[in-house]
C-alpha cells in the first residue's frame, strides 16, 4: 500500500510495481539465486530496517571486545570464564525462551521467577535423603509437573476468563513467591535445602550445572549433532531446491552448517580445556546440552508444527487466526502452560547453580531479566514477532554484562544501570530502524 | 487479458439454469430491528452478482447469514436447489461457500503461503508440510494469474493493498469454494490496484465460480457486474441482469427503494433472456 511503496532501490526489479511495493521486509533468502544476490539482499534489508539478529551479534562482539580490553589479565576471553558465563546466562536463556512464547502473542508472563522457583524448591525438597529421598527423575518431574499445571492455570484464566496476563501473572508472581517459601519452610533444612552431599540423587540435580561430560564423549557428541542438524539442514534446502520451491542457494546452506560447525567446535575447544587451578576441570558442562536441548524442542515445535504456527498467527492477528478456526484459548493456555514448565527447567537450573534453594530466590529480577534477554534478542512486546534463539542470544548479552562487570569488580547498583540502559538502547534501535523502514508509519508488530 | 478460462468456459447469460445458491423469504432481525425482511436472491455460477445498498441497508447482514455467521430467523436456503441449513461457518465452507471479509483477515507477520493455508495446514509426519502447502498456493495463485508478487515466501506486511486482497481471495477459493463472496474488495484501493482486483473478479468468473461482491461503487460494479441485487432497508428492492439497470436506477433502487427510470428489475419476474 502507500505505506511501502517509498522503497524503490530493490537490488533486483523483475517486476517494476511489485519490486518497489515489496523490497522492504523480503527475507534475503527467498530471493536470491546465489551468495553474492544473498549478501545484496541481505545488506537492502538491513538498510531498510529489518536487521534480524544482526544487532545482538555485533552486540556480543562489542561486549566481548570491551571487556577482554579492559578485564584485568584479560581473563574474560579465558575458558574458565567463558564457561562460568555461559552457566551464569543459561538461567536468563531458558527462561527467557519459555517467555517467548507468551510474547510471542503479545502478552507477558511476570510469574515465570516464582513459578519455576517454587518448582526448583520442590525438586530439591524432594530429593533430600534426610526427609521423602525421592529419585532425582522423579524430583524433576514432579517440579516440572507442577510448574505445567499452574502456567496452565494461569493461561486458562486468561484465556477463558479474558483476565489481563499483566495481573493474572503478577499476582501468580506474588502467590508463588509465598508458596516457595512455605515449601522451603518444609523439613529440617530451615528454609535453605542443599543440594550438597554424596547421595547420588542430590548430585544428579547438582551437576545440572556443574557437571561435565568427559571431553572425549563432548568431542564425539558435538560431532553426532553437528552431523545430525547439517544433515537435516541440507536435505530440507536440497529437496526444496530440486522441487523448484523457494529455498537459498546452496552455497547459503552450506555457510550456515559451516558456522554451526565452527561454533561448535569452538566451544568443545573450550570447554575441553582443563579449567581447574588445581586437578582437573574440563569437558562440556551439562548445562549445554540441557540449554539446546531446550532450544530445539521448543524451535521446532514454534517453527515446523501447527501449534506454533497458531501461536505466530494469534500475535499477528487475532481476528484472523479466529476466522480461521484456530481455538484461540487453547493456543494461549498451552503458551502459558510452556512458559512455566521452561520456568521450571530455568530455576531447577539457578538452584543447581547455587548448590541448594534459598529464600532469597531472586524471582523479580530474574523475570525481568529473562523479558529483558528476550527482548535484547529481537523478540517483540507487542507480539508476533520474535524467535526462541532469541533468547539465548539476548541471555548472552545480560549474562556477558555482567560478568565482565563482575569481573571488574564494578558495584552491583552499576550493574543493573548499565544493563537498564542496554535494554533502552536495544529497543531504541529495534524501533528507529523500523520506523524508517515504515516511512514513518506506525510500527507493525 | 482474458485467453484462457481455467476450469470451463462461462456460461452465457442465456443458458443459466437454476441458481447455485438460492436464498428465500430471508429475515433477521437483532432484538426490536428488523435487519431483513423477506429478503430473495439468487446467485449463478460463472456469474458476477453485485450487491447494492446504502449504508444500513443489510447487505453486511445478508453476507453474514449465508456465511453462516449469523443465524436466520426465517425464511430458507437452496444450495444447488436442495434445502439446506447454515448454522455456522463451518456448515457454509463445507458447502463450499467463502467470504473475504474487508479487513481480509490477514496476519501481517506470516507469510502469503501461511496465510493462505492458516487453519487447514498440512502436515506430514506431524509437522507441517510446508514443500506441498508451497506448491498448491503457488499453483492457485498462478491459476489466478497473480504475478506481481515477488515470492509466496514474502511477509503479507510486505504486500500492496491489491496484492493483500489477491492473497485474500486466493485463500478463498483454494478450497475449492463454489461460491465466494467478497466484502467491498475495492474499497481504499487506487485506481491501478482496483484494476488488479476487478481482473481477478472477472478470473473466479471464468473459473465458473459464483462470485458475489459487495460495494459501494457503482463504477466497479458496472465493470464486472453480470447480475445487480440492490437492497433497500433490509427488503431486496431489485435484482436483475446489470444491463437492465442503469446507474440512475441503481441509486434510485439504493436511496428510495424503487426507480422510475427503467422497467421493472425483479429478476424472477421476468424472462431473463433477450428482452
Amino acid at each position: 500500500m502507500e505505506k511501502n511503496v517509498a522503497r524503490a532501490e530493490a537490488p533486483e526489479s523483475e517486476d517494476p510495481t511489485a519490486a518497489a511495493e515489496a523490497a522492504v521486509e523480503v527475507p534475503p533468502e527467498i530471493v536470491a539465486q546465489t551468495l553474492g544476490q544473498w549478501f545484496q539482499a541481505w545488506m537492502a534489508r538491513i538498510r531498510a530496517g529489518d536487521s534480524g539478529v544482526l544487532p545482538v551479534i555485533l552486540g556480543l562482539v562489542i561486549i566481548t571486545f570491551v571487556f577482554e580490553g579492559i578485564s584485568p589479565h584479560q581473563v574474560f576471553l579465558s575458558a574458565t570464564n567463558l564457561v562460568n558465563l555461559f552457566q551464569q546466562s543459561a538461567v536468563f536463556m531458558v527462561l527467557a525462551m519459555g517467555v517467548i512464547f507468551a510474547l510471542l502473542l503479545g502478552q507477558i508472563d511476570l510469574s515465570i521467577g516464582f513459578v519455576g522457583a517454587t518448582g526448583a524448591a520442590i525438586a530439591v525438597q524432594l530429593v533430600q535423603p534426610a526427609t521423602t529421598k525421592w529419585p532425582w527423575w522423579a524430583a524433576i518431574a514432579a517440579a516440572l509437573l507442577v510448574c505445567a499445571l499452574i502456567g496452565a492455570i494461569q493461561g486458562t484464566l486468561i484465556a477463558r476468563l479474558r483476565l489481563s496476563s499483566l495481573i493474572v501473572t503478577l499476582a501468580g508472581g506474588l502467590i508463588f513467591n509465598g508458596v516457595m517459601l512455605i515449601v522451603l519452610g518444609l523439613g529440617p533444612f530451615s528454609g535453605y535445602p542443599s543440594l550438597a552431599g554424596s547421595n547420588a540423587n542430590l548430585q544428579v540435580l547438582y551437576n545440572l550445572m556443574w557437571g561435565t561430560i568427559n571431553p572425549t564423549v563432548s568431542w564425539v557428541g558435538m560431532v553426532v549433532l553437528v552431523a545430525a542438524a547439517g544433515l537435516i539442514m541440507w536435505s530440507a534446502d536440497n529437496r526444496r531446491r530440486r522441487s523448484g520451491l523457494v529455498a537459498p542457494p546452496v552455497s547459503l546452506t552450506l555457510l550456515k552448517i559451516g558456522l554451526i560447525a565452527v561454533c561448535a567446535v569452538v566451544v568443545v575447544a573450550i570447554c575441553n580445556v582443563n579449567r581447574a587451578a588445581i586437578g582437573t576441570l574440563e569437558g562440556v558442562p551439562w548445562v549445554i546440552p540441557i540449554v539446546l536441548a531446550v532450544f530445539t524442542v521448543w524451535m521446532v515445535l514454534l517453527q515446523k508444527t501447527r501449534f506454533g504456527r497458531y501461536v505466530y498467527a494469534i500475535g499477528g492477528n487475532p481476528e484472523a487466526a479466529r476466522r480461521a478456526g484456530v481455538r484461540l484459548a487453547n493456543i494461549i493456555t498451552l503458551c502459558f502452560t510452556i512458559s512455566a514448565f521452561t520456568a521450571g527447567i530455568g530455576a531447577l537450573l539457578y538452584a543447581s547453580n547455587l548448590g541448594g534453594m534459598s529464600n532469597n530466590f531472586p524471582g523479580n529480577s530474574l523475570v525481568l531479566q529473562a523479558i529483558a534477554s528476550a527482548v535484547i534478542g529481537g523478540t517483540s512486546l507487542f507480539g508476533g514477532r520474535g524467535k526462541v534463539l532469541h533468547g539465548i542470544l539476548g541471555g548472552l548479552v545480560i549474562g556477558g554484562i555482567y560478568n565482565g562487570m563482575y569481573l571488574l569488580s564494578i558495584p552491583v547498583q552499576w550493574q543493573f544501570i548499565v544493563v537498564g540502559v542496554v535494554l533502552i538502547l536495544a529497543v531504541s534501535i529495534d524501533a528507529l530502524s523500523r520506523r524508517s523502514a515504515t516511512s514513518g508509519s506506525v510500527a507493525r508488530v | 487479458m482474458a485467453q484462457q478460462a481455467v476450469t470451463g468456459a462461462s456460461p452465457g447469460p442465456a443458458q443459466l439454469g437454476e441458481p447455485l445458491l438460492k436464498v428465500r423469504g430471508i429475515n433477521k432481525h437483532f432484538g426490536p430491528v428488523q435487519a431483513l425482511t423477506n429478503v430473495d436472491l439468487d446467485l449463478y455460477a460463472g456469474q458476477v452478482t453485485a450487491l447494492c445498498g446504502d449504508n444500513g441497508a443489510g447487505k453486511s447482514v445478508l453476507t453474514k447469514c449465508i456465511a453462516g455467521i449469523y443465524q436466520i430467523d426465517g425464511g430458507q436456503f437452496f444450495w444447488e436447489s436442495k434445502p439446506v441449513a447454515i448454522h455456522s461457518p463451518r456448515d457454509s465452507s463445507a458447502l463450499g461457500i467463502e467470504t473475504v471479509y474487508q479487513d481480509l483477515a490477514l496476519a501481517d507477520n506470516l507469510d502469503i503461503v501461511q496465510n493462505m493455508f492458516l487453519g487447514r495446514e498440512q502436515i506430514r509426519n506431524g509437522l507441517l508440510n510446508e514443500d506441498d502447502m508451497e506448491r498448491s498456493a503457488g499453483k492457485t495463485l498462478s491459476s489466478l494469474r497473480v504475478t506481481t508478487v515477488r515470492s509466496i515466501r514474502q511477509p503479507v506486511a510486505s504486500l500492496s493493498g491489491g496484492q493483500r486482497q489477491s492473497v485474500a481471495v486466493a485463500k478463498a477459493v483454494m478450497w475449492n469454494s463454489k461460491l465466494v463472496m467478497l466484502d467491498e474488495p475495492t474499497a481504499a484501493l487506487g485506481v491501478v490496484q482496483t484494476n488488479q482486483v476487478l481482473q481477478l473478479v472477472r478470473r473466479l468468473r471464468e473459473r465458473g465460480l459464483a462470485v458475489m461482491v459487495i460495494s459501494h461503487n457503482l463504477n466497479d460494479v458496472f465493470e464486472v457486474a453480470d447480475r445487480i441485487a440492490v437492497l433497500h432497508l433490509g427488503r431486496m428492492a431489485g435484482q436483475d441482469r446489470a444491463d437492465a439497470f442503469d446507474r440512475q436506477s441503481v441509486v434510485d433502487y439504493m436511496t428510495t427503494g424503487a426507480s422510475t427510470r427503467s422497467r421493472r428489475a425483479d429478476g424472477d419476474g421476468e424472462k431473463r433472456g433477450q428482452s
